[in-house]
């Protein structure tokens, strides 16, 4: 049977990378010890997610997109997904779902090769994807295990209103706090809460300056393939930790270092010297590939500087940080804002400005088979934002973790084509 | 030509013409403004109190070619929302002077934001329901909801919210809703005398009608149904179609169950006229009313959470309920809350002993003979080997 081409040992990595990569490890290292430690876990969804919260409480994070896409960088998620279609899990829905799914029914062993624990309890973080609620209503008659439900309101009007905001608070306070004190067995702590939210917004700050970087010719850094590196610690089990600011602080130092040396970023294989293209892209990365997929931009010399796939679990370069001084109210805010809790125009609004902003050549559409969240309404993007921009705006299709769904000749004939299109209109004299 | 007949026929007409006539009509009659809703539920005493025609808007069905809609969407997403796309772009909704997106899911959720984009100086409006069913909480937030619709329905030239109009809207519904009841009873009892293709364009119909059309339009069809002496029990299967809750299935495709050998004493079409299973209180604050109504006495469905109680426990009190024999699993390609729910459901069912067998359709299928093969074998399988 065929394997993910993925050579992630012989790909370049630069300091940041290896960093997170090792404070990612260490967490799965820490869940798979729960039985000794008798640390309690929830498993919870990146969009929304309310880590500090969970941190107050001294409740472990786990994230099962993030385990989902794990298993696919190793190879894993085809057979994973296969059982679950085998149980019944139709071919049409989330290969997100069904590669979890299919990573429990096997043992549950993490990307550390060590088994993760069943969760203490489901957090139902009902944010920017319906597919949440089926997802945890399937893990809970795996796992028999308490669910809280927070539903957050969708954005679509692109405005948070009071009545959204009063209903997401009231949900934390009188319904998540108490379930969270009784599954950790602990108090709630406003000041420890407090003190983790400060943490949050010093490593957002530092992430906001990572991703505008990309504004720079020639950009340091890659928003895309490289931002998923960089949202890894801030988007899954770290915000508001000690370990997140000092991984963000010493990311902005790398990337300052590489902006004041002219540096372009650092691909797969070795740094991007000769930065031809200068693309937004809106959609996740397909991970049963990435590295593959990377190389294709890499080699055209196209460097993606901004993507909205990096705001999926919070969106901060609108100015929103985590706010101390209200500290369930900021909570509510921040599962409000992310990306794909935003109404259509308000996508379209964020991706014709990052073209705009980061002086791009055009916006390239990565649909997603498995995401309707993402993809519904994709192909009206691509109008829009060309319209607005008058840029050229690509379209190429794939999957998040199912290897049938990504056909590598197929995508690099389309990116070849959307390349030459550019140089086109470039050649026309249009910007 | 017989009563009945011409009855079905008229609805049946209705249905198939994508152009709204009757909300034409309807509108040249009053000068009011008619709003389209998607699917699954919208509360349409509000509409109705303010002046508003309230109009189902179920997709296009399988005689409408998509021209621009698929434009809008790739291959692996469901069908309605490019017909409907295109029902807009072609002018067939010129009629309606805004649209309702509730909360279903992602697709029809993001349609909501095309359709502003696309349409932008008529009424789009995506409607959040809550899945907290606390009255303090989700309840809270939804009454709010309800009072801002009312708001922007008056903004697009409603008349304003009055309390005592809405409860005499939430009469009048009642009184719909009561004889939808009725009638599904009837098709309990006896279905060979409301063949389930007959009823569903009766209640599709009445949702293209304003309620004052519609209530009489079930009360004839319930006197001409009972009145009925030729039609006769058949040695069918009786079963419950399940999934097929947003995106309808071809009308052809109900009609090939049927033929195939099977009762439809249950189903999910049309989930707005069973959504509220009583009735909705007439006395108190009406929104209030509206708001319980939808906290504490809806149907399950997969479109909302059921917190702690158990997946699928409720479409196996609906199989005994309906003295249903066998469950069809008949969702829409590429619907997530159907399919991602169906495993779960099946679970169920399977624990009950219940045989399920399950395909999937769109609303523009125009060959079933797979599907006629299929439930013919399934039906035959229960009459034949069901309690050996």
């Amino acid at each position: 049977m065929p394997r993910s081409d993925e050579t992630p040992a012989t790909a370049l990595k630069d300091d940041s990378q290896l960093q997170q990569k090792t404070m990612i490890a260490e967490h799965y290292r820490r869940l798979a010890r729960v039985a000794l430690t008798g640390e309690k876990n929830v498993y919870t969804f990146v969009p929304g997610n309310l880590t500090e919260l969970l941190r107050s409480f001294d409740l472990l994070p786990v994230l099962p997109e993030i385990n989902a896409l794990q298993s696919a960088m190793r190879g894993k998620s085809r057979d994973y997904i296969a059982i679950a279609e085998k149980l019944g899990h139709s071919e049409d829905v989330c290969t997100y779902v069904k590669c979890d799914l299919g990573m429990m029914k096997s043992g549950n062993v993490g990307p550390t090769g060590e088994p993760l624990p069943k969760p203490d309890l489901l957090l139902l973080s009902y944010t920017g994807c319906f597919t949440f609620m089926k997802w945890f209503e399937i893990l809970k008659a795996e796992y028999d295990c308490p669910v809280a439900m927070l539903h957050v309101p969708y954005q679509a009007d692109g405005r948070v209103t009071e009545s959204m905001r009063s209903y997401v608070v009231k949900q934390i306070r009188e319904e998540l706090i108490p379930t969270l004190e009784r599954i950790s067995g602990r108090r709630y702590d406003e000041d420890r809460l407090k003190e983790l939210l400060r943490n949050s917004a010093r490593a957002e700050d530092d992430l906001v300056f990572v991703l505008e970087s990309a504004k720079h010719r020639p950009s340091p850094i890659d928003a895309y393939f490289g931002g998923v590196y960089y949202i890894g610690p801030i988007f899954t089990a770290f915000r508001g930790t000690e370990g997140a600011v000092a991984y963000y602080r010493a990311l902005r130092r790398e990337v300052e270092e590489r902006l004041a040396q002219g540096l372009g970023p650092v691909t797969p294989d070795g740094e991007l010297k000769n930065e031809r293209f200068r693309i937004v892209v809106e959609g996740p990365p397909n991970w049963t590939s990435f590295h593959a997929f990377w190389r294709m931009f890499a080699d055209a010399g196209a460097v993606v500087v901004a993507s909205s796939y990096t705001k999926v679990g919070g969106v901060y370069d609108t100015g929103f940080r985590h706010d101390a001084e209200h500290p369930i109210e900021t909570l509510a805010d921040y599962c409000m804002g992310c990306y794909t809790n935003l109404g259509l125009p308000a996508r379209v609004a964020m991706l014709t400005r990052y073209v705009e902003e980061y002086r791009a050549d055009g916006l390239l559409v990565h649909s997603i088979k498995s995401c309707n969240s993402f993809s519904a309404g994709q192909l009206m993007i691509l109008r829009e934002v060309e319209l607005r921009t008058g840029r050229p705006c690509g379209f190429i299709e794939s999957d998040l973790v199912d290897p049938r769904y990504f056909s590598a000749a197929n995508i690099k004939n389309r990116l070849e084509s959307y390349f030459q299109m550019i140089e086109q209109k470039r050649a026309g004299g249009v910007s | 030509m017989r009563a009945l007949d011409e009855l079905v026929g008229r609805a049946e007409a209705l249905v198939r013409d994508n152009s709204l006539p009757s909300v034409r009509r309807w509108k040249e009659a009053t000068g009011g403004a008619a709003i389209g809703y998607m699917p699954v539920y919208v509360p349409r005493e509000i509409f109705h109190a303010q002046g508003v025609l309230p109009v189902g808007i179920f997709g296009g069905g399988e005689n409408l070619e998509i021209i621009r809609g698929d434009a809008f969407y790739q291959s692996y997403i469901c069908h309605i929302p490019r017909s409907t796309i295109e029902l807009g772009l072609n002018g067939s909704y010129d009629v309606l002077d805004g649209m309702i997106f509730p909360a279903i899911c992602d697709v029809i959720r993001n349609l909501s934001g095309m359709w502003k984009l696309q349409f932008p100086a008529k009424l789009s409006r995506y409607l959040d329901v809550p899945q907290n069913f606390d009255p303090a909480i989700g309840g809270g937030f939804y009454r709010k909801e309800l009072v801002e619709l009312a708001r922007e329905l008056h903004e697009h030239g409603a008349k304003p919210y009055d309390a005592e109009a809405l409860r005499a809207s939430i009469s009048a519904y009642n009184e719909n809703r009561a004889l939808v009841r009725e009638l599904d009873a009837l098709r309990r009892r006896e279905p060979w005398k409301i063949p389930t293709s007959e009823l569903y364009v009766v209640l599709r119909a009445a949702l293209l009608l304003p309620v004052e059309e519609a209530t009489p339009l079930f009360r004839d069809y319930l006197g001409l149904v009972r009145a009925e002496s030729s039609r006769r029990p058949l040695d069918q299967a009786r079963v419950l179609v399940c999934g097929s809750f947003c995106e309808q299935p071809p009308l052809a495709l109900i009609r090939t169950l049927e033929r195939s050998g099977c009762y439809i004493v249950d189903d999910e079409f049309l989930q707005i006229h069973r959504w509220i299973k009583g009735d909705v209180a007439t006395a108190g604050d009406p929104l209030d009313a509206l708001v319980s109504a939808f906290l504490d006495d809806a149907i399950e469905s997969p479109v909302r959470y059921i917190g702690d109680r158990a997946k699928g426990a409720e479409l196996v009190a609906r199989v005994r309920a309906s003295s249903a024999e066998g469950v069809l699993f008949c969702a829409p390609s590429f619907c997530d809350p159907a399919l991602l729910d169906q495993p779960m459901a099946v679970k169920a069912i399977d624990a009950a002993g219940i045989p399920w067998t399950a395909f999937k359709y769109a609303e523009n299928n125009g060959q079933f003979q797979v599907i006629r093969e299929q439930a013919g074998t399934f039906a035959d399988s229960i009459k034949l080997w069901s309690g050996v």
